[in-house]
């Protein structure tokens, strides 16, 4: 908890936040069964980086939080896609 | 920490360090389950048959239902965090009683569904896997070890989520001092986060 500026997030937004999550899980679900090809997983992480976004900014309350632990977080995701891409880089030359 | 006097303005407390400390620990978990997903990510471009066929064999429904109340569970522990800074104990313990029976069911839910898979014959070692080659022993390996990863936070999360509940009961986490909820509460959506991306890699993608 921040002495200063003290957020108290209602019920009301957190079930907000759930019945978007819940969407979008159903949203995932659904574009399954749609034949895509590749897109079908390019669809799924997006869909799953937007819930994880939603998670990030309201339930583990980032944006009302010291800015510096949204940049940290963002750094975090932002390494992960990195590694991901200089391994996939190898991996498409080989 | 002692609270014998008045004043507890004057005890040491830091909550904000507290907090900071909790967000670098989920950066290393967030690298620890990052790595095995690059994991997957390598072997399912290397194996994109046998993953796909692996894919096949996992119960969308469970999957979707497990997905659900973990979400569910999320938002429960959030409204605590509401509860107990508005001072209302009892409402806090009640949320916090629902997202402990939700992690139990998700757990059980995890047992059926090892169980179901085991007897089938596909377990780290089993003829059927050897018999199906490298890309499906690749596919149950990793499913094993990230969701079994997972499942170890989820039982670490009913044991913050109880200890939490007996801090609340005794009124030590109250009003003004719950960094001890918050930061259980930021812990429980980081297994939700990790949830979010096995989900449709494991269950959904074909």
């Amino acid at each position: 908890m921040s002495e200063e500026k003290l957020h108290i997030s209602s019920y009301r937004s957190h079930l907000f936040v759930l019945a978007g999550l819940l969407l979008l899980t159903a949203a995932s679900v659904a574009v399954t069964n749609l034949e895509m090809g590749p897109l079908n997983t390019l669809v799924a992480m997006l869909i799953a980086g937007t819930k994880a976004a939603i998670v990030l900014t309201w339930f583990m309350h980032l944006k009302f939080d010291n800015k510096l632990y949204a940049i940290f977080t963002t750094l975090v995701f932002v390494i992960f896609l990195l590694v991901l891409y200089v391994t996939f880089f190898d991996y498409s030359y080989r | 920490m002692e609270k014998h006097e008045e004043h507890t303005a004057h005890v040491h407390r830091d909550d904000e360090g507290d907090k900071l400390g909790m967000w670098l620990f989920i950066f290393t978990e967030l690298l620890l389950f990052g790595m095995l997903f690059l994991m997957y990510a390598v072997y399912r471009y290397r194996n994109p048959v046998a993953f796909q066929l692996g894919g096949d064999e996992l119960d969308v429904f469970i999957g979707t239902f497990n997905t659900v109340i973990l979400l569910i569970s999320s938002a429960t522990v959030a409204m605590s965090i509401t509860a107990i800074q508005r001072g209302n104990k009892k409402q806090a313990l009640i949320l916090l009683g629902i997202t402990l029976f939700i992690a139990v069911v998700f757990l059980v839910n995890k047992y059926f569904e090892w169980g179901a898979k085991i007897e089938y014959g596909f377990y780290p070692g089993s003829e059927l896997l050897h018999e199906l080659g490298h890309g499906t022993t690749l596919f149950f390996g990793l499913y094993y070890i990230m969701s079994g990863i997972h499942a170890l936070h989820i039982i670490i999360g009913i044991g913050l989520f109880i200890y939490v509940a007996t801090q609340i009961r005794s009124n030590k986490i109250h009003s003004t001092d719950y960094v001890w909820l918050e930061n259980t509460g930021l812990y429980w959506h980081l297994v939700d986060l990790i949830w979010i991306f096995l989900f449709p890699l494991f269950y959904l993608i074909h």
